[in-house]
């Protein structure tokens, strides 16, 4: 009889979370999902079953105990929820929010088996900002000091978890980043819609409050040299990330209002211009954009255009909606704030004026022919069908490679045919003594989560060798 | 925070020289490379070239043209006061050697960027002729110290008021007439004259470098803002160069890319005279 009560309990839906609608977010850079109340977050953690034999933690490349930390939001406990989010990832607002979680720890849920999985992210985002709003920020104690002294070259998301795991262990840890501020990728790349910026700010005063030295303004290979450094410090971890922005490499594409997707973003989210003239650095505001790619990079600029007033924005990409390598929700995202889809379309020349300014693009359209070495169905251009589209901005964000600054100073220091450092997967290790490496320096573009994974990997093994040094 | 040990204004207020502590840098820098400097919080990245550095006092020399909202900027900054943001040294240095004769040309602001490299061509062993010109006498600048760094200084101006009366290509097609042993031309100024002097030495088949000025963001090779077409390829400015042989150089598209926010500029410079920020 008890058997049967429990089954007949009806089903707690996964709770969705409140967000701005379409059309006003669309015109403003406010965060788009507001996050969960108390309430709901209580209620979404109660579908969380408590597997004896959890499948998500193997799911999250940096090994949360996800049930735990969900019992804890379940108990009320919030942030109790966020001081174990903390014990396994140093950046839980920042994943919470960016994380494909649909391909990692939602994806194996087991809740997820028979409907839909648990919010796992929606609720990571939650415990994190609930630990920030009430100030209760934790700071852990740290090791003895070792006298032991490590350089982390960047504060994206892999040089910030290196840095937060070895303070922890009692080194010296100074970072070194090229821009005016930290941040990495966080910082220049996600638009505040998706990830305000004052998160990321606060997630790297938390590692200056455990002792991380940060030095801005520091191009390591201009001003210092990783063997110049190496003279100081006893082991260097290089996350540089992926910041070479790649071109079409199609004729017209310096005509003026053609950015790299790197430059659109960077000027919209470092340089603030779409305050613009509050922030000095101007941006170009197109009435119809065309943006080339379909990955995250190309939705944030095409949503990104969208605020910044264009009537039209175009997301052109070569192959079709299968192969769009953007998540689900990024793209629904753009979807529902009025960005058009032209699949199977591949752009072949710029059209300018006499001033130089962009004035359209002219296209291709592909069909899909048999796969190529990445599996996917390989766009094949359809003969004699050419036709010109009209924009006075356009974006291209068909993917970042390796920047050559700190390799090509760097003697001795193994790259790839691709010019990316070469690194043990497990470890990060690199061919050169004392230098780790991580993140998309070393995988080309992916996402933050895996990133900071391979800061965690990195550190262990920093930690490893700096302990029987 | 860089502090401002030394300023003086130049050419009738429209170029400053600041000597700002930056300690690293003075100790780094080589002829050639530049910096991104910006101002405050709210402030553009903007690459501005090294006039000189003083390694023993912790200084570069900034010398910069007031030309928009954030060099008008820079100028109201005092002896004292601090610039928030410098970046550097960024680009590629000169590759300076002893080659035999070499005449430096710099135009306008230009003769800032041209010091250093004439220094460092003359120290090398070089025979340096330097050629610098300005629209009026009054707009000249670094006359004593271009005479310092080369053996043999001619001027020009465009108006007569001191000098030869005309360009600094007139000059330097009379010295390349005269003698055929000159074997590089380095020249540095406003686009327009670095295209007619690389039309004037191409036809003497003499080598010519410039050094370009295009606008940048990160000026680390992160963003592509600083493209240029150099024999036909897409380089990027801030660590391709900033000197590219000036026989190959798209200096049409150049100035059209230069010319890209011209309206934006305009708004900036106007909302700084009127509300101070």
């Amino acid at each position: 009889m008890v058997e049967k009560e429990k089954k007949e309990k009806p089903k707690i839906p996964r709770q969705k979370m409140p967000e701005q609608e379409a059309k006003v977010r669309a015109k403003n850079f406010n965060e788009v999902p507001l996050g969960y109340t108390p309430e709901l977050a209580q209620l979404e953690a109660s579908r969380c079953i408590q597997c004896k034999k959890p499948k998500c933690i193997e799911g999250c490349p940096v090994e949360i105990d996800i049930p735990a930390f969900i019992k804890r939001i379940q108990d009320g406990d919030f942030v109790g929820a966020a001081r174990k989010l903390k014990e396994r990832n140093s950046l839980p607002a920042v994943c919470g929010r960016v994380c494909p979680q649909e391909d990692q720890c939602e994806k194996v849920c087991i809740v997820g088996k028979k409907g839909e999985p648990v919010a796992v992210g929606r609720l990571e985002r939650f415990a994190a900002d609930w630990e920030k709003e009430k100030e209760e920020v934790f700071i852990p104690g740290k090791a003895p000091a070792t006298g032991k002294k490590v350089a982390v070259v960047g504060s994206g998301p892999a040089g910030l978890t290196v840095a937060g795991d070895l303070v922890l262990k009692g080194h010296e840890v100074t970072i070194f980043e090229a821009l005016h501020k930290t941040g990495g990728v966080l910082i220049y790349g996600i638009p505040e819609f998706r990830l305000p910026k004052d998160i990321v700010q606060a997630e790297v005063s938390y590692l200056e409050r455990l002792g991380v030295k940060v030095e801005c303004n520091c191009v390591v290979g201009r001003i210092e040299t990783v063997d110049e450094l190496l003279t100081e410090y006893d082991a260097i971890f290089l996350g540089l990330g992926a910041g070479l922005p790649q071109f079409l490499n199609v004729p017209g594409e310096n005509f003026c209002g053609i950015y790299s997707a790197n430059e659109y973003l960077t000027r919209s989210n470092l340089m603030k211009a779409y305050l613009f003239p509050r922030y000095d650095t101007p941006i170009a505001r197109g009435k119809n954009v065309a943006i080339f790619g379909a990955g995250n990079v190309a939705m944030d600029s095409a949503r990104t255009a969208l605020r910044l007033g264009a009537d039209t924005v175009r997301i052109i990409y070569r192959r079709s909606r299968d192969e769009m390598p953007a998540r689900i929700e990024e793209i629904h995202h753009a979807e529902e704030e009025g960005v058009q889809f032209h699949l199977l379309t591949a752009p072949i020349r710029f059209l300018g004026d006499d001033n130089g300014w962009v004035t359209g693009v002219e296209c291709l359209r592909m069909e899909l022919g048999e796969p190529d070495e990445s599996g996917r169905r390989r766009p094949v251009p359809i003969k004699g069908s050419e036709f010109q589209l009209e924009c006075d901005l356009a974006v291209v964000a068909i993917g970042a490679g390796p920047n050559p600054l700190l390799p090509a100073t760097t003697p001795g220091l193994e790259l790839n045919k691709r010019g990316y450092i070469v690194a043990d997967l497990e470890t990060g290790k690199t061919n050169k003594p004392e230098v780790w490496a991580g993140g998309d320096i070393v995988t080309g573009s992916a996402t933050v989560i895996l990133a900071m994974g391979a800061g965690r990997k990195a550190a262990n093994s920093i930690q490893e060798y700096l302990m029987s040094k | 925070m860089h502090k401002i040990t030394y300023k003086r204004e130049m050419a009738e207020k429209t170029v400053c020289h600041l000597k700002v502590d930056a300690p690293r840098i003075a100790r780094k820098a080589k002829p050639g490379q530049f910096v991104v400097v910006k101002a405050n919080e709210t402030g553009e990245r903007i690459p501005l070239t090294m006039g000189g550095t003083d390694p023993s006092a912790g200084t570069i020399d900034l010398i910069f043209q007031v030309v928009g909202k954030s060099t008008a900027l820079l100028r109201t900054l005092n002896v004292g006061d601090a610039i928030q943001d410098i970046i550097g040294p960024l680009g590629k240095p000169t590759h300076v050697e002893n080659i035999g004769t070499v005449v430096c040309v710099g135009g306008g602001t230009g003769v800032a960027v041209m010091y250093p490299i004439t220094k460092a061509y003359k120290e090398a062993g070089n025979h340096v002729i330097a050629i610098i010109g300005a629209r009026n006498k009054d707009l000249l600048i670094l006359e004593e110290e271009m005479k310092a760094a080369s053996h043999d200084l001619r001027v020009t101006t465009d108006d007569g008021s001191y000098g030869h009366h005309g360009f600094v290509t007139d000059v330097l097609k009379k010295i390349l007439d005269e003698q055929n042993q000159v074997k590089l031309v380095v020249g540095i100024g406003p686009v327009p004259m670095m295209k007619f002097l690389c039309k004037l030495t191409k036809g003497y088949g003499v080598k010519t470098m410039v050094s370009l000025n295009p606008i940048m963001v990160d000026a680390t090779g992160m963003c592509g803002a600083c493209r240029v077409t150099v024999g036909g390829k897409t380089m990027f400015c801030c660590v391709d160069g900033p000197e590219f042989d000036g026989h190959e150089v798209d200096y049409d598209e150049l100035v059209k890319r230069q010319r890209a926010y011209l309206t934006e500029e305009k708004a900036s410079l106007d909302r700084f005279k009127e509300i101070g920020r």
